[in-house]
């Protein structure tokens, strides 16, 4: 027999683990999908996700990690809120996004969502706040869509919505160990 | 007066503005006293609660223990997604004693949650409501549609904010600036979001649908209190006419804008004069 120390967690046990949701409770009623905004943008509608996940299948799991649905999600909780067995599913996709990054198989259409992300975050890295030229110059890096909104910027610029020095707290360095205690 | 601490949050220092400068009018001109938190940082947004479980917690944790450390009892915060973020978090460390713990640890800080978090429709309910009879001098007769996207109400077991599917607040407080509110079918749908840059033709279809309906009910302008919700259907106007192959030209207020115009605040003081879509002489 095994013992308990030896018993490497499924990825379905890690998951429920991560996110304490049960997707079990999921009866495959679809209210989830009719509400959620971006399921027509989805390769994997929200319910769909769930049912793969309650196969517990290998594939099937790999299957969402690898979905942009996972990164299309932007977390508006419609669908929680309208579940009538209050499947947590913006919980879940939380996890799977972080398990996604772990395992290496983003979807590579995601990949500018995910850039832009990591821009935002590397703004508030250096500066404590988020300065949105410095976002946004990153993300251009980043990405190489240079000439994305070069039509909106100097409106922004004339109505005073784009500061070009990023404010900086002076509590930077507890920032900096934010940061690093969380791996970030 | 009580003092009400204010975390302003990124958004109100640069794209949104202009609702940092009606929040203060209006407290200004009623005499509301409120206080910056001070040395506030970002909350993180949906970058942290996308990439980073631990920092999504993290930072708006420094923003709720700043305010307890600097003697405050309750603050606002305008922005909604901030305040779906702080709110969240104060409720994630009171409910999980391990992962306040955890998160005081992370951020060298403590935190009682003994806080109390507003939205900007909960603090002018709580201290400009009570006011608005006397105060209106220019009520704005025309009809409104008012747009309360996802972060004000959505947790509803976390937030416990108005109704989910059809909130009124916003409805009551335009009728006190003289304003017809319209009922529509799009008030809690989603904008799109955090996706304005990543992928601006998601936040056109989706505003797009927004913006039309609010159009077709005969609203003159659409009411918000979201910086998100703002700039996504102001800013990004050109992207959701472009997926509605349409031209619409209703202007989008923030809540705070429509009370200042009420109260005669001059619209400079408004910050009316920043918007993409411009906003009419009532
Ligand atoms: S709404 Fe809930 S029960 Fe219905 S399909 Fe979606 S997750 Fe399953
Ligand atoms: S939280 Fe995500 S999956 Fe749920 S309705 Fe919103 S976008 Fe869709």
């Amino acid at each position: 027999m095994m013992t308990e120390n030896s018993h490497t967690p499924s990825p379905a046990e890690r998951l429920k683990a991560c996110s304490g949701v049960d997707v079990q409770l999921c009866y495959q009623c679809g209210k989830c999908t009719a509400g959620c905004a971006m399921a027509p943008e989805m390769d994997l509608p929200p319910s769909f996700l769930v049912r793969l996940l309650q196969t517990g299948s290998p594939a099937a799991y790999r299957r969402v990690l690898e979905s942009r649905s996972i990164w299309l999600c932007v977390g508006c909780e419609q669908c929680i809120g309208r579940c009538p067995k209050e499947v947590d599913i913006p919980r879940l996709i939380d996890c799977l996004r972080s398990e996604a990054q772990k395992e290496g198989c983003v979807s590579p259409e995601a990949s500018d969502i995910i850039k832009f992300h990591k821009s935002f975050l590397g703004s508030v890295k250096r500066n404590g706040r988020l300065g949105e030229l410095d976002l946004v110059v990153e993300y251009k890096l980043r990405t190489l869509h240079l000439f994305q909104d070069v039509d909106v910027a100097p409106g922004m610029l004339a109505k005073g919505k784009l500061p070009l020095i990023p404010e900086r707290i002076k509590g930077k360095r507890e920032i900096d160990e934010i940061f690093k205690k969380s791996n970030a | 007066m009580k003092e009400t601490g204010f975390y302003p949050g990124c958004s109100l220092q640069a794209t949104s503005r202009e609702y940092n400068e009606s929040v203060r009018a209006l407290a200004r001109h009623l005499s509301l006293p409120l206080r910056e938190i001070e040395d506030w940082n970002c909350c993180g947004a949906t970058a942290a609660h996308s990439m980073n479980h631990e920092l999504a917690l993290a930072l708006p944790a420094r923003v709720l223990a700043l305010a307890e450390a600097q003697g405050m009892e309750e603050i606002v915060v305008p922005c909604a997604a901030c305040y779906g973020r702080l709110a969240t978090t104060h409720h994630t460390l009171v409910t999980d004693e391990t992962l306040r713990q955890k998160t005081c640890d992370t951020i060298g800080m403590e935190y009682s949650g003994k806080l109390k978090i507003l939205n900007a429709v909960q603090w002018i309910e709580q201290y400009v409501e009570p006011l608005l009879a006397n105060a209106v001098t220019h009520p704005i007769n025309r009809k409104m549609a008012c747009y309360y996207g996802c972060l004000l109400v959505r947790p509803h077991k976390v937030l416990q904010f108005d109704r989910v599917e059809d909130p009124q607040s916003m409805d009551r407080l335009c009728a006190l600036c003289g304003s017809e509110p319209v009922d529509w079918a799009f008030k809690t749908e989603c904008c799109g979001a955090g996706l304005s840059i990543s992928r601006t033709q998601s936040v056109g279809r989706l505003s797009g649908a927004i913006l039309s309906d609010a159009a077709e009910r005969g609203a003159e302008a659409i009411i918000v209190a979201c910086p998100m919700c703002h700039s996504n259907l102001d800013m990004r106007r050109p992207a959701a006419n472009r997926s509605l192959g349409q031209k619409l030209d209703i202007p989008v207020l923030f809540i705070t804008q429509l009370i200042g115009l009420a109260l005669g605040i001059p619209r400079k003081e408004l910050g009316l004069d920043r918007h993409f879509v411009p906003v009419p002489q009532w």
